[in-house]
C-alpha cells in the first residue's frame, strides 16, 4: 500500500514539474508563434511541421497549447493561493471566537460549498465582463469552503491536545496558541485541500472559457480552444483532442499528488461529516 | 433533536433569503441592463427608457427587490425579458427533458458505484481494486465537456453511429430514436458522477469494515456474505446517502454541461444562454430554485443523520 501511495505521489509531481516546465519554457519550446495565422494552412491535420495540426485560421495548435499552459496554471495557482487564504482565516476565525460567528461562517461556507459554483460563476460572470482577473477572483472566492471547514475542524481537534493545554499553563495567549502551536500543525491537511483546489480552479477555468465566459481570445487557454474547436469537430479532430488532452492530464496530475500526499501524511478522507458545525 | 433540526431549518431560511438579497443586489448593481448585453444592437434610448420602466427596472434597488420578494411569496416568479413569458412556465417546458437525463444519469450511476464500490472494498489492494481506485481518479480529472467533444468525434463523425445533437430527429418521436440521441449525453454524465461516487462508496464501505464490531462478528464465526449484508452495508448506507443527497448540485452542473455540448433542449442550456443575456427574472428564479435545491439536499442529510445514527444526537 506505501508502495502505491509513493508511485501515484511520484507519478502525479513528475506530471506537475512537466507541465511547469511546459508553462516556463514555452518560448522555448513552441516551434511558432501562437498567435501567427496563416490561412494558407487552416485546419492541417497533425504533421511534422505542426505537431498537434493547426486551427481554423492556420495558427499551430501546439503552439497556443505550450502557452495555454501558461494561463491555466497560473489561474489555478493564484485562485488556490486565494481560496487558501481565505479558508485559513475563516477557519481560524470561527474557531477562534465560536458562537454566533461560527455559525454564521459555517453556515455560509455550507452553502458555498454546495452551491453548483459554475451557476454563481455563470452569474457573475455575465454581471461583470469576462476578464482572467475576474475569472481568478470568481473561482479563489468559491473555493474557500473546503478549506475553512478543514482549518476549523483542526483547530477544534488540536486544541484538546495536550500541547496546546500546556503552553496555556506557560501562560501563552491565545493568538500565540493559534499561531505557534495549532496552524503549523493544521499544515498538513491545508497542504492536501490545496493541491486539491488547483484541479478545481483549472477545470471551472477551462469549463467558463469553453462556455465563452473565461479568458477571451486571442489569448490562448485550453477552454477556449476547445470553444473554437466545437464548429470543426467533423472535419478537424486534433483541434479539440490536443487542448482537452492536457487539461485532463493538469488536472490528473494535481488530483494523483494529492491523493498521495494524503494517503502518506496519513490524512483520512472521512466520508463523515463535520458534525460540530 | 427535532429543536435542533427546526433551528437548523431556521437557519437554511436565513442563508436562503441572503442568497436572494446578495444575488438580486449583485446583478442590478452592476453597471448597464440586459438590452445591453447585446452591443450590435442599436435602440432608440426612449424605446429603452419606456422597456425598463415597463419593467419597473428604473426602480430603486430596494424598492425592486421588496416587489420582487413579495411576489415571490405570491407565487409569481416574474416574466423572462427575453421571451415575456412567466419564467414558471419556461422551466415546466424544460424540466421533462433535463429529469429524463438527470434521473437516469443518477440511478445508473449510484446503482453501478454501489456495485462495483462493494466489490472493491471487499477486495482492498487487489488489481481490481488498484484498477478501480485509478479509473475513478482519471473519472473524475476528465473535463466533461470535452469527454462529450471526443463521443461526438468518436461516434457521430468518424463511426457515424449516433446523432450528435437534439432530443430527437424531427418527425421522429419513436422511443428508439431519444435513446439512440441520449446515449452519448447519458454515457458522458453517468461516468463522471459514477466516478465520484465510487471512491464514496468504496471509502465508506472500508470505514465499516475496520471497525471493531465487524471483527467480533467476524470471530463469531459468520459468512463474510451475510457479515456484508447484514451488517457491513447497513451502517456504510448513512454516508453514501449522504454524499449521494449532496451531490445533486454538482449533478445539475453536469447536466448544465451535458446539455450545452449536446444541445439538449434543457434547462441547463436554456440557463447558460438565459444567464448569458442577463434575463434577470430568470437568473434570480434558477438561482433561487437551486440554493433551495442545496439547502433542502444538507436539510436532509442532517436529518438523516439524526434519524440514523443515534451518536449525533
Amino acid at each position: 500500500m506505501r508502495l502505491l501511495n509513493n508511485s501515484s505521489l511520484f507519478f502525479g509531481f513528475t506530471l506537475i514539474t512537466g507541465l511547469v516546465m511546459i508553462a516556463i519554457l514555452a518560448p522555448l519550446l513552441a516551434t511558432h508563434s501562437p498567435y501567427q495565422t496563416d490561412v494558407d494552412n487552416w485546419l492541417q491535420a497533425p504533421s511534422q511541421q505542426h505537431l498537434f495540426g493547426t486551427d481554423r485560421l492556420g495558427r499551430d495548435i501546439f503552439s497556443r497549447v505550450l502557452y495555454g499552459a501558461r494561463i491555466s496554471l497560473t489561474v489555478g495557482l493564484l485562485a488556490t493561493f486565494l481560496s487558501v487564504g481565505i479558508g485559513t482565516l475563516l477557519g481560524l476565525m470561527a474557531s477562534f471566537y465560536g458562537g454566533l460567528i461560527d455559525m454564521l461562517i459555517m453556515r455560509f461556507a455550507d452553502i458555498v460549498l454546495v452551491f453548483p459554483s459554475l451557476l454563481l460563476v455563470l452569474t457573475l460572470v455575465a454581471i461583470f465582463e469576462p476578464a482572467i482577473w475576474l475569472v481568478i477572483l470568481v473561482i479563489g472566492c468559491t473555493g474557500w469552503p473546503s478549506v475553512a471547514r478543514l482549518v476549523r475542524g483542526e483547530v477544534l481537534r488540536l486544541r484538546q491536545s495536550d500541547f496546546v493545554a500546556s503552553a496555556r499553563l506557560l501562560g501563552a495567549t491565545n493568538r500565540r496558541i493559534i499561531l505557534q502551536h495549532l496552524l503549523p500543525n493544521a499544515l498538513g491537511p491545508v497542504l492536501v485541500a490545496a493541491t486539491l483546489c488547483v484541479p478545481a480552479a483549472v477545470m471551472t477555468e477551462a469549463g467558463l472559457s469553453y462556455l465563452g465566459l473565461g479568458v477571451q481570445l486571442p489569448m490562448p487557454t485550453w477552454g477556449n480552444m476547445l470553444r473554437d474547436a466545437q464548429a470543426y469537430l467533423r472535419y478537424a479532430w486534433w483541434y479539440a483532442f490536443f487542448p482537452g488532452l492536457f487539461i485532463f492530464l493538469t488536472v490528473f496530475s494535481f488530483h494523483l499528488a494529492g491523493e498521495g500526499l494524503r494517503q502518506a501524511l496519513g490524512i483520512d478522507r472521512s466520508t463523515r461529516r463535520n458534525k460540530s458545525a | 433533536m427535532i429543536l435542533s433540526l427546526l433551528r437548523r431549518f431556521a437557519q437554511t431560511l436565513l442563508v436562503l433569503f441572503g442568497v436572494s438579497a446578495a444575488t438580486f443586489l449583485a446583478m442590478h448593481a452592476a453597471p448597464g441592463h440586459p438590452l445591453q448585453a447585446n452591443p450590435e444592437l442599436r435602440l432608440d434610448p426612449t424605446a429603452v427608457e419606456r422597456w425598463l420602466q415597463l419593467r419597473q427596472l428604473d426602480q430603486p434597488l430596494l424598492s425592486q427587490y421588496l416587489s420582487w420578494l413579495s411576489r415571490v411569496f405570491r407565487g409569481d416568479f416574474g416574466d423572462s425579458l427575453l421571451y415575456n413569458r412567466p419564467v414558471v412556465e419556461l422551466i415546466a417546458e424544460r424540466l421533462p427533458s433535463t429529469l429524463l437525463l438527470t434521473v437516469t444519469a443518477f440511478c445508473l450511476a449510484l446503482f453501478l458505484a454501489i456495485v462495483i464500490g462493494i466489490y472493491a472494498a471487499t477486495r482492498q489492494n487487489s488489481w481490481l481494486d488498484r484498477f478501480v481506485c485509478t479509473l475513478s481518479l482519471a473519472g473524475i480529472s476528465v473535463p466533461n465537456f470535452w469527454f462529450g467533444i471526443v463521443l461526438i468525434i468518436l461516434f457521430a463523425y468518424r463511426f457515424p453511429l449516433l446523432p450528435s445533437v437534439g432530443l430527437r430527429t424531427p418527425g421522429d418521436g419513436s422511443l428508439l430514436d431519444i435513446l439512440r440521441h441520449m446515449l452519448m449525453p447519458l454515457f458522458v454524465m453517468v461516468a463522471g458522477n459514477f466516478a465520484h461516487y465510487v471512491r464514496y462508496v468504496r471509502s465508506a464501505i472500508l470505514d465499516v469494515l475496520n471497525q471493531d464490531y465487524i471483527r467480533a462478528v467476524r470471530s463469531r464465526g459468520l459468512q463474510e456474505k451475510e457479515i456484508l449484508y447484514r451488517h457491513v452495508l447497513p451502517n456504510a448506507a448513512i454516508p453514501i446517502i449522504t454524499i449521494a443527497a449532496l451531490s445533486l448540485p454538482r449533478l445539475f452542473t453536469g447536466a448544465m454541461v451535458a446539455e450545452y455540448v449536446f444541445g439538449w433542449p434543457g434547462i441547463g442550456r436554456w440557463i447558460i444562454t438565459s444567464t448569458m443575456a442577463r434575463d434577470y427574472p430568470v437568473i434570480m428564479t434558477v438561482n433561487l430554485y437551486t440554493a433551495s435545491l442545496v439547502a433542502m439536499a444538507n436539510f436532509l442529510a442532517d436529518a438523516l443523520y439524526l434519524l440514523i445514527d443515534p451518536r449525533t444526537r
